[in-house]
């Protein structure tokens, strides 16, 4: 299945002066200017400017009128474009399949490597963030169908179309929304077509005679009826290995013969170049334009053939190769240097552990996302929360580690869950609990182990807990805590659970 | 009775034989004669599945079947690998029975039906010391996928089978290939002189093993090196291969 992301920057130029002049601030409107004929006019103009009244088009003349410090400077086609080619490049990282969409968008194809980021949502929000903190404005919608995920990005909300919903996000849309010229829109104002839904309700016959063929296209294009193919984007200093085949494929058996071809050639460019893969990236076109693309990290930078190719193995399946795929790209996205030195000893050595490992954590990585697999280290903490944290599965071993000789459960509930107490005499371990509606029996405890939160970090994060160790009459042992002197208001709570 | 027995043996070889798997089967023995004896193997046969069910819903006697398990790693060599679909593992617990944090690599996926590839993943490696999994549900086919994949690369496969329903807990009865089925239970721990708490006991449940009848014993919790032992007052008792149990589940 085919999902894409049509990203939307509608300050482009303006946010484009500002990030390479650092100037003048945000809250400055600043408009871009082009020349047509003996006038100037507005090309583009930034969130300040249009708050402020200002609007593509508009005389330079007008806008100094009513905006009196009003920064203005001459459109830079050329340059914008190059700057969009880059941060199209940039995108990569989010999928291979990038292309332009020419001025002020990018596609991305996130079919197959959305769950790296962990689910679309995630993907989308990352996108948008990362832009946003470079100052760039952006908004970006998800469907399977480019020309719906471009128009709900202009026209709609942005956000996340279900697959199969393209037809329900765009009919109300207004016709705009389909990448029309301006003299096709206006003819379509005439006849009081206001909106997308209809267009589309109309006879189509009559329809294409009225508003020519390209509005026929563009209507399919964003209700799905007919295909739109991405091209992507490749920079030309990657490594990339292509096979097209005359007659398409569609066996799986095929596929992995060709990958395996693939990663072969593209390693013995990289040996050429002395560099290795940490992200291998495979694009397949199908007879009928649709794409689908698979990615695969790797822990450390190698030119083991072998290995990459075993990454996509099993992915592989869940390609559709539909009527047959008649392209396979594998690109190396992301590189490093790889001494020849290095390999050789690695070759040697093959019994040794630690290669071994990277391996593993490799194919994992490709099947879950590279956070996922990952070791826990030590954290000088005494809050048992905090007391782990998650290092990529590579990192060298951990120096210290957590102290041992206190009792610790091997289970750990977080956050903690409130418990009923019975005790004995006040500011002593209970005598009986109530947990999830249970009633446990205590006969030993043990404690109080006093854990409070580190002083540096000062009183708002204070924390005081007495911990204690129960044992029912059943043999069931839990680690509970009070959070503070009974005199002061303290309950208890279900932390843990000891074997 | 001793020739009996040989014989007894030498057609247990023959079997095994049959069977594809190697007649000498390396194993992990617990260091408790009345277990190690029980099992046909002298001990925890690696390069195999093995299954560790806990004895109670919720995280309640999770516990137990986790430390058990580490201390069946800390007397491994070699890296691990632990696949997990709820963050309450507690690793500075772990340590106190099990490996070293270095050696544990995690991996995390949110679905349950996501976990047994990632078990087989690492079953295919053979660097691993053990791969141990943390699942819910597990069918015939794909446990025979796993002992297949345990068996072809020497790597041991402990399967934590977590329950939190009782529709659940009926899944956990359902016939594995596993080589063994482990149900460990909190029991009542030695009383003290003193106020507090002493080591932990439990009940060791063997529910299911090829090869073997099903039998319970009592034993003391892991010790900082992984390793179980006979509680001294129950040592000279009667003998703890006759708190024999019917098969359950």
């Amino acid at each position: 299945m085919r999902r894409v992301v049509s990203l939307y920057l509608p300050t482009w130029p303006t946010d484009r002066i500002r990030r390479k002049f650092e100037s003048p601030p945000p809250d400055k409107p600043l408009v871009t200017v082009r020349t047509t004929g003996s006038r100037r006019i507005i090309a583009s103009a930034c969130q300040a400017a249009r708050q402020c009244g200002l609007i593509e088009g508009m005389p330079v003349a007008q806008a100094q009128a009513l905006v009196p410090d009003l920064h203005v400077m001459d459109a830079d086609p050329e340059g914008e474009a190059k700057s969009l080619l880059e941060l199209a490049k940039w995108a990569i990282r989010f999928s291979p399949v990038v292309a332009l969409d020419s001025p002020d968008g990018i596609w991305i194809d996130i079919a197959g490597v959305e769950h790296l980021f962990g689910g679309e949502e995630a993907l989308l929000k990352t996108l948008i963030a990362r832009l946003e903190i470079n100052g760039i404005r952006a908004c970006a919608a998800i469907a399977d169908v480019p020309g719906a995920a471009w128009a709900v990005a202009r026209y709609g909300k942005g956000g996340i179309i279900p697959p199969g919903r393209a037809v329900d996000a765009v009919s109300c849309l207004p016709v705009q929304a389909l990448r029309l010229s301006p003299p096709t829109i206006g003819a379509m104002h005439r006849l009081g077509v206001e909106r997308i839904g209809q267009l589309a309700a109309m006879p189509r016959a009559p329809m294409v005679r009225r508003f020519g063929r390209e509005a026929s296209l563009r209507l399919d294009q964003a209700l799905g009826h007919a295909a739109e193919p991405i091209s992507p984007i490749i920079p030309e200093e990657t490594t990339v290995a292509t096979r097209i085949f005359a007659e398409p494929i569609a066996r799986l058996e095929d596929l992995k013969l060709v990958v395996r071809q693939l990663s072969e050639e593209v390693c013995r460019t990289l040996v050429k170049k002395g560099q290795g893969v940490r992200r291998l990236d495979i694009v397949f076109r199908r007879v009928d334009e649709k794409g689908a693309a698979l990615r695969a990290g790797t822990a450390k930078a190698t030119r083991d053939h072998a290995h990459l190719a075993k990454l996509f193995d099993d992915r592989l399946e869940t390609i559709d190769p539909g009527f047959g795929i008649e392209e396979v790209v594998l690109i190396a996205s992301r590189t490093e240097p790889l001494d020849a030195t290095q390999m050789v000893a690695r070759g040697l050595d093959e019994a040794e552990e630690e290669a071994d490992i990277s391996r593993l954590v490799d194919r994992l990585a490709a099947r879950v996302g590279v956070d996922r697999v990952y070791r826990l280290a030590p954290v000088e903490t005494l809050v048992p929360e905090r007391m782990a944290a998650k290092v990529p599965a590579l990192s060298p071993p951990a120096r210290s580690a957590w102290p041992d000789g206190l009792p610790r459960p091997t289970r750990l509930l977080d956050p903690p869950e409130g418990i009923i107490t019975t005790a004995l005499l006040p500011d002593y371990p209970p005598a009986a609990f109530i947990w999830r509606r249970v009633r446990y029996k205590v006969i030993k405890a043990d404690g109080p182990e006093r854990i409070t939160s580190e002083w540096w970090l000062g009183d708002q994060h204070r924390m005081l807990r007495d911990y204690y160790r129960l044992e029912t009459d059943k043999g069931a042992r839990f680690w509970v805590f009070r959070d503070a002197p009974l005199s002061e208001g303290g309950r208890w709570w279900m932390h843990g659970f000891f074997a | 009775m001793g020739a009996r027995r040989e014989v007894i043996e030498d057609l247990r070889r023959q079997i095994d034989r049959r069977h594809g798997g190697s007649p000498s089967r390396k194993s992990l023995p617990f260091g408790i004669m009345p277990i190690d004896r029980h099992l046909p193997t002298k001990g925890l046969a690696l390069g195999a599945l093995h299954e560790v069910i806990e004895h109670g819903p919720a995280s309640e006697f999770a516990g137990t079947a986790t430390l058990f398990t580490a201390g069946i790693l800390a007397r491994l060599k070699g890296p691990v690998l632990w696949c997990l679909t709820r963050r309450d593992l507690f690793s500075p617990g772990l340590l106190q029975a099990g490996p070293h944090p270095n050696r544990v690599i995690y991996a995390e996926t949110s679905r349950d039906g996501e976990i047994l590839p990632l078990i087989e993943e690492g079953l295919h490696e053979k660097g691993l010391g053990a791969v141990v999994g943390e699942v819910t549900k597990l069918g015939l086919t794909a446990s025979r996928r796993l002992q297949l994949a345990a068996e072809a690369s020497g790597v041991t496969a402990l399967l934590i089978r977590r329950w939190w329903t009782l529709a659940q807990k009926d899944l956990t009865g359902l016939p594995t290939a596993a080589l063994t089925r482990w149900r460990i239970t909190p029991a009542v721990s030695e009383s003290m002189p003193a106020d507090g708490l002493g080591r932990a006991r439990w009940q060791v449940d063997l529910m299911r093993c090829r090869g073997a009848e099903p039998c319970s014993w009592i034993v003391e919790a892991c010790d900082a090196q992984g390793r179980l032992a006979l509680p001294s007052d129950l040592a000279h008792g009667p003998h703890p291969a006759q708190v024999r149990k019917p098969a359950a589940g």
